[in-house]
């Protein structure tokens, strides 16, 4: 097949790591509140779709897309403070279903409020002007804005790093997920570290679902979908790291578009076989801590 | 706390007798109930409904309240069971009896490959793996054109009459489909009420109470989780091909993750880890669902507002909540 050159699959990689920088951006900020909080958020891809929506607000009322990647992470992590607050907090302690169970409804009241406002169907999200066109990267041309997508997910990633390694409310953070215990009897206020990890990890949220949003256009329920893939890429990278969080969502990515560039209809279920195996050879994923699951 | 370990408490048993006896003949009360259930409802295909998703809670809360595992992916055991009874109908012309079979068997053999998979993981993990499996179902069966019908649905599944011994029932009569689904339903319970008295059900319970209790004491904990969540597929199969069987249709949303997360909001909202929760769980969510219909289309607005008060602050749901008034 001459269709099928080394130029092609190369092109079909970068589309899904590009694809991939999307599904890391949502399951770093899924692990980053696993690992602290204990909770798994299944609101996740609400806060998500939500943060697509915002976006598509703030362009029809002038906003530039570039002012929405500062405001659309701002205001869905204040809303992520918010429910973490009234919502969540009183549920520590009461098992670790709760947390879930209640994240599950919330994530219904978010759909259907979009739904209200915006109605039941999708719109499209115009790709901001300056990043239209493609670019030839050595093997071909490809399109800008996924390698925009792909720099602006390493740049989030390169600050959360900063972040977490290099300032002493990081230190804090990775202490906490480590020992919350010990954390609170050398006088920290743990429940306030909670607080503003779940505002981080919500933020980044809705930060992937703007970014997403010129690559598929935006619906109520675009939050579902990705969040049943997420979960592929947390089991495969190992619930509460963030760096199995990142390997996992690129491979999941790179998956993706090369199963649909050979065999398109074994796309979707491709990520799913590889979440089968890696249970059956390494069920705690590649980089997951066993202790961190019982 | 659970009906079941309050039987063994026999010292207090004495003090409310009306739970006592309750509790011995669960199954039969459920069964009383179901059969005077359509007499009181508006209209019967809202009690067929009633019936049939909370026998489908009935097999989600063995897992999620006996034994203490978060299913989000029971979705697919509900499918797979309509699909296969749907299936076995439309392609292979099976006699109605030979299909319900078939959909218990499909509830059984997908419980046990996501059983098999999904038992590995531990704790949270096993809600995460579960829906993302039960999704990798949904796929399978919608591009599985030709044997599912893959977006419109798998279509044609008549059953005009119930023959059985001679008897020739209609179908198509509301009441007469009722009740024929209820037996179902009313074995279901016994057979469930059966399995929770048995020494099995015990151990069960053991396992959610205390994991390293029950290693300790000699039962394979993994095995066991994996035994009940394929005797709960059972369950949501019958569940699945009793729904194709009463919608004549199977539409591809019967695989959604929504349908998942429905179970287990009738669940929570009855009552999980009681006999009866399911059961009114189902009752009051879909009459809910059918009065608020009325005057909005924003009904899934008020479902996850209930959900979430749900979870603040009646965790025990209804039939927990008056389980525990009435021990007081």
């Amino acid at each position: 097949m001459a269709g099928l050159s080394f130029d092609l699959i190369a092109l079909q990689l970068f589309a899904g790591l590009a694809l991939g920088a999307i599904y890391v951006l949502f399951a770093i900020g899924l692990s980053l509140i696993f690992g602290m909080l204990t909770v798994v958020n299944f609101a996740h891809g609400a806060f998500y779709m939500v943060g697509a929506y915002v976006g598509l607000y703030l362009i029809s009322l002038g906003g530039n897309f570039w002012l929405c990647l500062v405001a659309v992470p701002l205001l869905i992590g204040l809303f992520g403070l918010a429910v973490e607050r009234v919502l969540i907090r009183p549920l520590y302690g009461r098992g670790i279903d709760y947390p879930l169970l209640l994240t599950f409804g919330l994530s219904y009241v978010m759909v259907e409020c979009v739904r209200i406002a915006f109605g039941k169907t999708g719109y499209p999200f115009d790709t901001p002007e300056v990043l239209q066109g493609a670019v030839n990267i050595g093997v071909g041309y490809f399109p800008l804005y996924r390698l925009f997508v792909i720099g602006a997910t390493a740049a989030v990633l390169l600050a959360l790093w900063l972040f977490l390694e290099k300032t002493s409310f990081g230190l804090i953070i990775r202490a906490g997920a480590r020992d919350p215990q010990i954390v609170r009897v050398l006088g920290v206020d743990v429940s306030r570290v909670w607080l503003i990890v779940f505002g981080i990890g919500t933020a980044i949220a809705g930060f992937a679902g703007l970014l997403a949003a010129p690559l598929q256009g935006v619906i109520p329920e675009m939050g579902g979908t990705i969040l049943a893939e997420a979960f592929v890429v947390t089991v495969i990278g190992g619930m509460g790291s963030i760096g199995g969080a990142v390997l996992a969502g690129l491979l999941v990515g790179v998956v993706v578009s090369m199963t649909s560039l050979f065999a398109p209809e074994m796309a979707k279920v491709s990520i799913f076989a590889l979440m089968a195996i890696v249970l059956i050879v390494r069920p705690q994923g590649f980089f997951g801590r066993a202790g961190l699951l019982s | 706390m659970t009906e079941a370990t309050d039987s063994l408490d026999k010292s207090r048993t004495a003090t409310f007798s009306w739970y006592d006896f309750a509790t011995r003949h669960r199954a039969s009360l459920a069964a009383a109930v179901i059969l005077i259930f359509p007499l009181v409802m508006p209209f019967t295909a809202l009690a067929v409904n009633i019936l049939i998703y909370g026998l489908y809670a009935l097999g989600f809360n063995l897992v999620f309240g006996y034994l203490g595992l978060l299913s989000f992916g029971h979705a697919a055991l509900l499918g797979t069971g309509a699909y296969f009874c749907g299936i076995a109908i439309v392609h292979f012309g099976w006699p109605w009896y030979a299909a319900i079979a078939a959909g218990v068997v499909g509830g059984l053999v997908m419980a046990l490959v996501i059983g098999v998979l999904a038992i590995r993981t531990r704790g949270i993990y096993f809600a995460m793996v579960t829906m993302a499996l039960s999704q990798c179902a949904y796929y399978l069966f919608y591009q599985a054109v030709d044997w599912t019908g893959g977006e419109n649905g798998l279509r044609g599944i008549n059953v005009r009459t119930i023959d059985l011994f001679g008897l020739r029932l209609d179908f198509i009569n509301p009441m007469i489909r009722y009740y024929v689904i209820a037996a179902f339903v009313i074995a279901a319970f016994f057979v469930m009420s059966r399995i929770l008295a048995s020494p099995f059900g015990a151990v069960i319970e053991a396992v959610r109470e205390n994991e390293m209790r029950a290693r300790a004491s000699g039962y394979d904990v993994t095995l066991t989780r994996l035994l009940t969540f394929v005797l709960s597929g059972g369950f949501c199969g019958l569940a699945g091909a009793l729904q194709a069987l009463h919608l004549s249709i199977v539409p591809i949303e019967i695989l959604h993750y929504e349908t998942s997360g429905l179970v287990v909001m009738i669940a929570l909202l009855g009552g999980m880890g009681t006999f009866f929760g399911p059961m009114i769980g189902a009752a009051v969510f879909l009459i809910l669902e059918n009065v608020v219909s009325v005057w909005t289309v924003h009904w899934q607005l008020i479902v996850g507002a209930i959900f979430i008060a749900c979870v603040l602050f009646f965790p025990a749901g209804i039939w927990g909540t008056l389980i525990a008034r009435g021990r007081r």
